[in-house]
């Protein structure tokens, strides 16, 4: 599952996970079918209209699944979240018993890709000597309970060494619609993290979801002191033989 | 509530000192509360076995409260049910008056909550705040910016400034020490416990099978204001209600240590009636004053756990928003994460407070009652009112997204439409610009490019 955001946003994100799954000796199929999991609309607090969006993305999902797919495999912590946790809620809410069931058989083949590569061989990853600051972003952290998954996995790559800092747990402000609802605390939610990553001095900022990325990023290029960020499967990816 | 949310929030952000002051004090908290749990067996156990107490609790609260009452009755208290804000103020000042008037209080933020200090003021009456955060704010005029550490939004210089300016402290003698502020408060406020008629306090807890009314603090007020004055008044939310003292007792472990990580306040005091013949000390008179104030229209609705809240505060210490922001922002007596919740539930104005969350989900992991916090300001986001045009913004987003073509066409632009560039532009006033990309990975994909 691509999610919009990679999609749309951060393609190069989705060519990298794909690059690293097959590396990982999977065959890799993308459904056209799919769109966005809902979520923007769900933690809007219109139901309904994620329902519909979710709907379409269930049933591509479905798709794949039944035509020979084994996992669905997605990018991105908040989205698995939003089709693991939220979705059963979701359907629920607005009365689809029926979609409850299959996002409950579909979750429960969805993983996101730290989770995925956990367990999975690689080819050997190799890269210069790098101080990685990894950023725990807060579906990923509180709703799936992975920590050490995408920490191991940066631990991987020879060459990495992970570096602690402060508030690496702490949200970095994005929140979806509230980085432009509230666009004053959302920086200055930002500007803690950043602050932080530069006592700590990293040479890249990895995690699992694209937007926190794009956040810290961005906030740091407009101040000046712009922070590299990659996401876990550009990191990997680039790593790779 | 005055201004916006956005307004609101704005300002607070760019007070670079109370963000100094608001992430040094609420670090200093989650790192105790940390410690304070470690020292449990097995916290997240007691905080299931607290949900489940609270549930409980909930499920037979008239049922409680009638004993409750009964008890107090009995040992000769007076109970007043105030189904508003507006009768249990009446009620308690109603009391104060005839009782002469001059009132010492101890920390409620259910008397915050239904705007006590003004009402007695404007009936005559002498109020005077015991509690040294509360105390300084009522000098300094200003309304408690945390539910725990009311004046969080000050440091020990502008605290000395206050009692300078509205205490008589002389400031080439009071040193700006937490030490020195403490003995000129102890030395300023021990005359009002001793002239006062009145000791008003909320309640932690109340215990309904013996009627007795549990008191926590740190600094001994609240035993002082319900031992000196000769009446006492509990503005006791209806649902701070235990049934026993074993249940108590499991709360009473998880309040201190989630609030300040102490295994208990310094002054936990539990009374129970008023004097009794033969007792050496207690008020002659207790009046309870069970408030309601919208908390019963709670219990058979799908915010109902909101009323299991215990007041510790845990979820404002490590909120990330409310680390950037402090209290004052959110408009009215309770903040952060509970009070984004419990305001739009129980006061007029504050339907947007559920916005000033990312939903990261800290709070519900560290409500010692396992409130699902980012669930119910969800729920709130859901029930509210939405307008006209966010309705249609969202529906048609939800047409066009439905359909794979819908989604493809609607994108294909590669930037953002008419309707979303006002917030594209709130992105990029302190950020680099964020832009839909010309070749979208679904492209790439279909031309065979990955």
């Amino acid at each position: 599952m691509v999610t919009c955001v990679v999609d749309l946003l951060e393609p190069e994100v989705g060519e990298a996970t794909v690059r690293v799954l097959r590396a990982a000796g999977c065959e890799v199929t993308v459904s056209l079918g799919q769109t966005c999991c809902g979520q923007p609309a769900w933690n809007a607090g219109h139901a309904a209209e994620a329902a519909q969006v979710a709907r379409t993305t269930l049933a591509a999902l479905e798709a794949e699944l039944a035509d020979g797919a084994e996992v669905v495999v997605v990018p991105s912590g908040s989205c698995t979240s939003m089709v693991r946790v939220f979705w059963p809620e979701l359907f629920d809410l607005v009365d689809d018993p029926d979609a409850v069931e299959r996002a409950r058989r579909v979750g429960a083949r969805t993983v996101e890709v730290s989770e995925f590569l956990t367990d999975r061989d690689l080819p050997a990853l190799t890269g210069p000597a790098t101080r990685v600051a990894y950023h725990h972003s807060c579906h990923m952290l509180r709703e799936l309970g992975l920590r050490a998954e995408p920490e191991g996995v940066v631990d991987r790559v020879d060459g990495a060494e992970r570096v602690g800092w402060e508030g690496d747990d702490r949200c970095c402000g994005f929140g979806g619609l509230f980085s432009v609802k509230l666009p004053e605390v959302s920086v200055a939610m930002a500007d803690e993290k950043l602050i932080a990553l530069a006592d700590a001095g990293p040479d890249v900022v990895v995690g699992c979801d694209a937007s926190c990325l794009a956040q810290l990023r961005t906030r740091s290029e407009s101040v000046g002191l712009p922070v590299r960020t990659r996401h876990l499967a550009q990191f990997l990816d680039d790593a790779l033989p | 509530m005055e201004g916006t949310l956005r307004g609101r929030t704005a300002a607070a952000v760019a007070d670079t000192e109370l963000h100094g002051r608001v992430t040094a004090a609420v670090d200093r908290f989650v790192a105790k509360r940390t410690e304070g749990l470690a020292g449990l067996e097995d916290a997240d156990g007691l905080r299931r076995a607290a949900r489940a107490v609270k549930a409980d609790v909930l499920a037979r609260l008239p049922d409680l409260l009638e004993q409750f009452a009964d008890r107090v009755l009995a040992d000769g208290g007076h109970v007043c049910w105030a189904p508003t804000a507006a009768d249990a103020s009446r009620y308690v000042t109603d009391v104060a008056a005839a009782a002469g008037g001059r009132v010492v209080k101890s920390k409620s933020m259910a008397a915050e909550e239904i705007g006590l200090n003004d009402t007695l003021a404007a009936a005559g009456c002498e109020v005077v705040e015991t509690d040294l955060g509360e105390w300084v704010i009522q000098l300094a005029g200003e309304t408690p910016s945390h539910i725990i550490i009311p004046a969080l939004h000050r440091d020990r210089h502008t605290i000395k400034d206050v009692l300078v300016a509205e205490a008589g402290a002389d400031p080439a003698e009071l040193e700006a020490s937490p030490e020195a502020i403490t003995r000129f408060a102890r030395a300023a406020l021990r005359p009002r416990f001793l002239d006062a008629d009145v000791g008003v306090t909320g309640a932690n807890f109340a215990v309904a099978e013996t009627g007795s009314i549990v008191l926590v603090t740190n600094e001994g007020n609240g035993r002082l204001a319900t031992s000196l004055p000769r009446v006492h008044v509990v503005v006791l939310g209806m649902e701070r209600l235990v049934a026993d003292w074993a249940q108590l007792d499991l709360m009473i472990n998880l309040l201190a240590r989630s609030a300040s990580g102490q295994p208990l306040s310094s002054y936990t005091s539990i009374t129970t009636g008023p004097r009794r013949p033969g007792e050496a000390d207690g008020p002659d008179e207790l009046h309870v004053v069970i408030l309601d104030n919208g908390r019963s229209d709670l219990l058979a609705g799908e915010f109902h756990e909101m009323l299991g809240c215990i007041r510790c505060g845990a979820c404002l210490n490590v909120c990330p928003v409310f680390r950037q922001t402090g209290g004052h922002a959110y408009g009215w007596v309770y903040s952060g994460p509970m009070g984004a919740v419990l305001t739009p539930l129980l006061a007029e104005g504050g339907g947007d407070l559920s916005d000033a969350s990312t939903l990261c989900g800290a709070c519900m992991d560290a409500c010692p009652v396992q409130i699902p916090l980012q669930d119910l300001l969800l729920a709130l986001r859901r029930d509210r009112e939405k307008g006209v045009g966010g309705r249609a913004a969202w529906a048609a987003w939800a047409t066009a997204w439905s359909s794979p073509r819908g989604y493809r066409t609607s994108t294909a632009a590669g930037r953002w439409g008419a309707g979303l560039s006002p917030l594209a532009r709130r992105w990029s006033a302190d950020r680099t610009p964020l832009q839909p990309v010309r070749r979208p990975f679904h492209t790439r994909w279909k031309a065979g490019d990955v």
